[in-house]
């Protein structure tokens, strides 16, 4: 409750600058238009915003779902096999290395115009974070529960010790990575939707601007910040209930 | 796991294995922590290895448990003259309970790992018995410090394992909660072979039937004289006092 209080004051300090620099500036609406202007916009285009903010809506998810899997399914391939390690760890670093903005041309190129490519940019972009993250989570499980594993079952159960304990005590660290990733998929599904597209929020904001509907880009803006935001809490609070419980803190070897 | 044993909560494993470690020899940073050190551990008996901090106890222990830390070797078998993997059972000093499963996972988890049947039965037997019947499903940091190393009690009991390997499993109790405990580990632990490390010497006293120490470096085993009575002993008892006293001396700390 408290933080929702927060959150609106935030938001109507923020609303009242926006106003003040308008008023103060003396700036034409083409250049930046009020709070007041960009509410009727979005009041008028509430039906095609809606549509639009569906389309993008649905790549961010599928681009989520599925960046998370192929995440999830590296950083075990990782985490379970030296040899994959040395081929697929080189691959990992790339993948965040190279912009995604250079690749996203060629995406559209080979995916086409529709939701694959803008898919393809949200699995992408969160691909990284989602992989170290869990990765990171799997290589550093507390010494002293695979002790316990190590002497409760034979070294050939190394995939049961792998499921009842290395995963479950990683998924504090795929929930940060998660997180990073719900932040960053709506960046990944507006740029694909910048460099070709038919449909969705980016695509709005790119035909505004063409068409000088500063107003209607600012309401595609802010459909999309609250898409983005929306996503955020939404992840966070599930992890939160998901995982309730926290890793213990590193211990110390005694002797 | 025999059906018998099932049936029986606490059956007491039907021959107690002797434990043998020869030629141990730890090596830390080019410093020779023991060398030539030979452990014989008496089988049904509880026996506490007590020394200083930094000695080699636990390192020695994790050899027995099969973890074998860098740098340390020796010939370690069983009575039987078999070598004693999966016939230990291991209690550190952290409870290692697992955070996202409730208190009968945890006390089943060896099964699981294994991928055998899980006898919740008896897992609800032994937890009734170390009192905590009605925490089966509470999630471990619902419990305090001792309730959950009862819980890693109930586990290292589930194990049903001749050998019990235990490192300072009640160091980080206060003193009440570890009496408790310590009488309790004494009944429930009688009839197997147990090795229990520890740096206080009230503990080694109260619970040991035999009681070992460790000493010097490159540390050397000598073997306490047994005392009478049965463990868990008195703290007050006056023969604990006057071995206590012994032992303050053999340490040089009096």
């Amino acid at each position: 409750m408290r933080g929702l209080w927060r959150g609106l004051s935030t938001l109507a300090g923020l609303l009242l600058v926006w106003q003040l620099v308008v008023m103060l500036g003396e700036l034409p609406p083409y250049i930046l238009p009020g709070p007041g202007a960009v509410a009727v916009s979005l009041w008028r285009n509430a039906g095609s915003l809606l549509g639009h903010a569906g389309v993008t809506a649905l790549e961010i998810v599928l681009g989520m779902l599925l960046g998370t899997l192929l995440g999830c399914g590296s950083a075990l391939v990782l985490g379970y096999s030296r040899g994959a390690r040395r081929w697929l760890l080189p691959v990992l670093i790339a993948s965040q290395a190279v912009p995604v903005f250079a690749i996203a041309p060629l995406l559209v190129l080979w995916l086409g115009y529709g939701m694959g490519s803008k898919i393809a940019m949200a699995m992408l972009i969160i691909y990284f974070p989602v992989t170290a993250n869990f990765y990171d989570g799997l290589r550093h499980t507390p010494p002293g529960w695979l002790d316990l594993a190590r002497v409760m079952a034979p070294a050939n159960r190394r995939w049961a010790v792998l499921r009842h304990i290395a995963i479950p005590a990683a998924l504090p660290a795929l929930a940060s990575g998660l997180r990073v990733a719900a932040a960053v998929a709506p960046i990944g599904a507006v740029l694909g939707e910048w460099v070709g597209s038919s449909a969705g929020l980016g695509y709005l904001m790119l035909h505004a601007n063409s068409r000088m509907q500063v107003d209607l880009m600012f309401a595609a803006l802010l459909v999309l910040a609250a898409l983005a935001v929306g996503l955020y809490f939404l992840v966070d609070a599930g992890l939160k209930r998901l995982l309730p419980w926290h890793l213990p803190i590193p211990e110390t070897e005694t002797d | 796991m025999p059906p018998s044993s099932a049936a029986i909560p606490f059956a007491v494993p039907s021959a107690p294995l002797a434990v043998s470690l020869r030629a141990a020899r730890l090596v830390y940073g080019g410093l020779t922590l023991f060398d030539g050190l030979d452990l014989e551990l008496a089988g049904g008996c509880f026996t506490c290895l007590l020394g200083p901090s930094g000695i080699g106890k636990t390192s020695l222990l994790r050899l027995l448990a099969g973890l074998t830390p860098p740098g340390i070797s020796g010939e370690l078998q069983g009575g039987d003259g078999l070598p004693l993997t999966g016939r230990v059972a291991y209690m550190a000093q952290q409870d290692l309970l697992l955070p996202w499963l409730n208190v009968l996972d945890n006390v089943t988890l060896g099964s699981r790992l294994r991928g055998e049947r899980q006898d919740r039965e008896r897992a609800l037997r032994l937890l009734a018995r170390v009192g905590l019947a009605d925490y089966a499903l509470a999630r471990p940091d619902a419990l305090s410090g001792g309730m959950r190393q009862r819980a890693a009690l109930a586990r290292t009991l589930m194990e049903d394992r001749p050998v019990v390997l235990m490192d300072e499993p009640f160091s980080g109790l206060d003193a009440l909660t570890r009496l408790r405990l310590q009488a309790l580990a004494a009944e429930l632990l009688a009839g197997r072979t147990v090795l229990l490390v520890t740096h206080d010497p009230l503990e080694a006293l109260r619970l040991g039937e035999h009681i070992l120490i460790m000493n010097g470096r490159p540390a050397t085993l000598s073997t306490l004289p047994d005392l009478p009575g049965v463990p868990p002993r008195d703290p007050g008892d006056p023969a604990v006092q006057a071995a206590y006293r012994a032992i303050l001396r053999l340490l040089g700390a009096a």
